[in-house]
């Protein structure tokens, strides 16, 4: 090989990012191939999942596909005024109430109401008896006749409820999931029997607050002690630590059922040494106590590994220097060891926060009607009521909340302060 | 040790201190420094002065024996009631803190007010050369910098006493020679009292009024850094300070301050007894490099001379290194200064090597 005497050109500009982008394009397809199974589970798994909850939430394709004729004919009608919808109106929920039956979609049309008002059930069921007879041709007019079938047909909130439902979206579900409903196009708020879900979600967040102040409180020392102990002590103690990560999540916190029930091991104990008097034993079970106790052990694990992780990476000689420098040992704890374990703190509380006010299984089993949090709501939604888009938007609503929390936090804290190790 | 106990500013008094209960890592450590003194303490790793330095600033406590600081016994007063100024390996600055946060921390906890703090932390730092630097960061500061502000926290309260252990270690070798040019200056002016913890024996030689050689948890020699290469008072000391050429053999003949020793290959040799008193004992005798001489015209006319073969001969620049086959041994070295006048010596040639009694130390075996 020879060398060419003329110098190599030198690149500028775009030619030379050009240049790098070729040398470096098949370094990035090997990463980018190595990653690609998680990629893909992540997708499939994580990502679709999410969208699908957000298009619930706003989706509402039913009213309008079941009863297309009734909606054109219904556009004419003022939601304000104090008369029913005129006879084409009717005649034409005739027509497609037949089809519907026909295919069995009108029962779909019915549980998909009966969200915003209760009653459908029966109307429709009426009119799954007697409408397949009725001909469209001869038998009209048809409002005295669906009157008939149920007096609801008659009653202006029937047509108003599916006026305001009939686009395919709706921000019904929104409404709902903050003890909110569309009366008359107007928003108003639910009567106060019914409002429940702004007091869940004020529950879950303080009672997170405070199952995550709490491990906080108790896991710091242990945090700090793993920290400064012989490594060999350590480990013992790390084992000690990570020991409930083994143990099912559902035995533990039945554990904490047997521990602090009626009958359980806290109550008989305190009877027995006379603190308590026996047909007055405190209720430590199915109330918010129980759910702050259990969580709070169940989660402790999670904020003491980061707070160790941290802690050991600080020299011991910061302390020794603070008091070398005439610090005691609380004023070199306080101003130099505690700035120092921040991050770990931030790290901690992020993460209980955010798997406390979305846990679900503790609450429903320790936490009994005054214990419940949102989730427990949510999967109440879901598998009694099946209301598909009222879970897709109180599932909506907590993952924004969370991440406008993370995004405050952000702010305040910083999350480069934030260090898992 | 009653008398240096009345005298000295900082006094070990036969202290012992054991981590495991099973070994003493400090065995019997007597010392007594007078006020204004730089002193170093220096060994190999493990040979407990690190642990002594940790004693005087009560991180560790002494598991027998006293320590004394300006005659009051401070075994039972805890670290920051000491008073002691002290340097610490990697700096130990507060991350999190600004510089003048940092020189401002052990003046807050004394209680000492606003105006008068700014006046002692702009001291201290000028006194360094870093009063620019106030606001920064110390992770902004170079390895230089950090050192600087490190020493001027540990004196900006004004210590009487300050340790530092082994406070240049992560600097260039450049950078460290400066500032122990710096810190020597520093603590004669300010007339601070000093201890001074390295394994470097430059360091502690170029820097220190006297030296403490420790090795196995003991004082293996106490002195002056001339004292301490010139006059080595046992075998560790001459090995651990600077180059060195050692040979066995046993005492033939002593007479005051010189003695004959026969190497274990029957080769007679002149040596200045130290630690040996009458003939037939067994001796490790120590000779440094530059004073090998391989001209016999510059030596006594009754000196003895002693065959040896070059092995290797490496230009240093500055000197001539050559290592010679002495007595059976490959590992004797000879060093010139790089001058006109100085034979070239090469690989294989015979010569014949000579030194002065007094250059050569018998030592203990």
């Amino acid at each position: 090989m020879t060398m060419s005497d003329t110098p190599t050109p030198e690149l500028t500009g775009g030619a030379l990012k050009r240049q790098l982008g070729r040398a470096l394009r098949r370094q990035k397809l090997r990463a980018l191939m190595l990653v690609a199974p998680l990629l893909i589970f992540i997708c499939v798994g994580f990502l679709m999942p999410i969208v699908s909850m957000l298009v619930r939430s706003v989706e509402n394709n039913i009213v309008v596909e079941t009863l297309p004729q009734t909606i054109t004919a219904l556009e004419s009608w003022d939601v304000d005024s104090t008369e029913l919808p005129p006879e084409p109106v009717f005649r034409a929920l005739v027509a497609d109430l037949q089809v519907a039956i026909e295919n069995r979609t009108a029962l779909n049309l019915a549980r998909r109401m009966n969200f915003e008002a209760a009653g459908w059930t029966t109307m429709m069921r009426r009119a799954q008896r007697e409408m397949p007879d009725w001909d469209l041709e001869t038998d009209g007019p048809f409002r005295e006749r669906v009157l008939d079938l149920h007096r609801d047909w008659g009653a202006l909130e029937t047509w108003r409820s599916l006026k305001a439902y009939s686009s395919p979206y709706t921000t019904g579900y929104y409404l709902a999931a903050v003890d909110l409903t569309m009366v008359s196009g107007h928003v108003e708020a639910v009567p106060d029997n019914q409002a429940l879900h702004l007091m869940l979600f004020w529950r879950t967040a303080w009672m997170s607050g405070l199952i995550c102040f709490m491990t906080l409180i108790l896991g710091y020392p242990v945090a700090f002690l793993l920290a400064n102990i012989k490594e060999r002590h350590a480990n013992l103690l790390l084992i000690l630590v990570l020991l409930p990560f083994w143990t099912s999540l559902l035995v533990r916190t039945s554990s904490w059922k047997v521990l602090l029930q009626d009958q359980g091991v806290v109550n008989q104990f305190l009877v027995w040494i006379g603190l308590v008097a026996d047909d007055n034993r405190l209720t430590m079970i199915n109330n918010k106590f129980g759910v702050i106790v259990a969580m709070t052990q169940i989660l402790l694990p999670f904020m003491i590994l980061p707070l160790y992780s941290v802690m050991k990476t600080i020299p011991p000689s910061y302390v020794r220097a603070a008091k070398s420098l005439g610090a005691n040992d609380w004023t070199a704890f306080w101003r130099v060891y505690f700035p120092q374990s921040v991050p770990g703190i931030g790290a901690g509380a992020i993460l209980v926060f955010i798997m406390a006010v979305g846990y679900y299984i503790t609450p429903e089993l320790v936490g009994g009607p005054s214990g419940m949090f949102i989730s427990n709501r949510i999967a109440h939604q879901w598998y009694v009521s099946g209301n598909w888009g009222l879970v897709g938007a109180l599932g909506t609503i907590l993952l924004l909340a969370v991440l406008v929390l993370y995004w405050v936090y952000d702010k305040v804290v910083g999350i480069d302060n934030v260090k898992l190790g | 040790m009653s008398q240096a106990r009345a005298d000295g500013f900082v006094v070990f008094d036969r202290v012992q201190k054991s981590y495991d209960g099973e070994i003493l890592v400090v065995k019997d450590l007597n010392l007594s420094m007078p006020k204004g003194e730089f002193l170093t303490m220096l060994g190999p790793s493990g040979s407990g002065k690190t642990t002594c330095l940790m004693m005087l600033a009560g991180f560790e406590t002494a598991t027998h024996g006293e320590i004394l600081l300006d005659g009051k016994p401070i075994n039972n007063i805890p670290p920051h009631k000491r008073g002691i100024g002290m340097v610490f390996q990697n700096y130990a600055l507060f991350p999190h803190m600004t510089i003048a946060e940092n020189l401002s921390f052990p003046l807050e906890v004394r209680g000492i007010g606003k105006s008068d703090r700014e006046a002692k932390i702009k001291r201290a730092l000028d006194m360094v050369q870093m009063g620019a630097f106030g606001n920064r960061r110390p992770a902004q500061l170079s390895g230089g910098q950090q050192q600087r502000v490190a020493l001027a926290r540990a004196l900006v309260f004004e210590p009487e006493l300050v340790l530092m252990d082994e406070p240049l270690g992560a600097l260039d070798k450049q950078l460290r020679e400066h500032m122990q040019f710096e810190i020597t200056n520093l603590a004669h002016n300010l007339g601070i009292t000093t201890v001074y913890v390295t394994h470097d024996q430059t360091e502690a030689l170029t820097m220190s009024d006297r030296v403490a050689v420790f090795n196995d948890g003991r004082i293996q020699q106490l002195a002056p850094p001339e004292d301490l290469y010139e006059r080595p008072a046992n075998s560790f000391v001459a090995q651990f300070i600077g180059e060195n050429n050692k040979l066995d053999g046993t005492v033939e003949t002593i007479n005051g301050d010189k003695c004959t020793v026969r190497l274990d290959d029957g080769t007679l040799i002149d040596a200045q007894p130290v630690n040996v008193s009458k003939a037939g004992e067994r001796t490790r005798v120590s000779i440094r490099p530059e004073r090998v001489e391989s001209n016999p015209d510059r030596l006594a006319r009754d000196a003895h001379l002693v065959e040896a073969e070059v092995l290797e001969f490496i230009y240093m620049g500055d000197t001539f290194r050559f290592r010679l086959r002495v007595a059976g041994r490959d590992d004797f070295v000879m060093k010139y200064r790089n001058a006109q006048d100085q034979r070239r010596l090469s690989a294989g040639d015979k010569i014949r090597i000579g030194w002065r009694p007094e250059d050569c130390r018998a030592l203990d075996a």
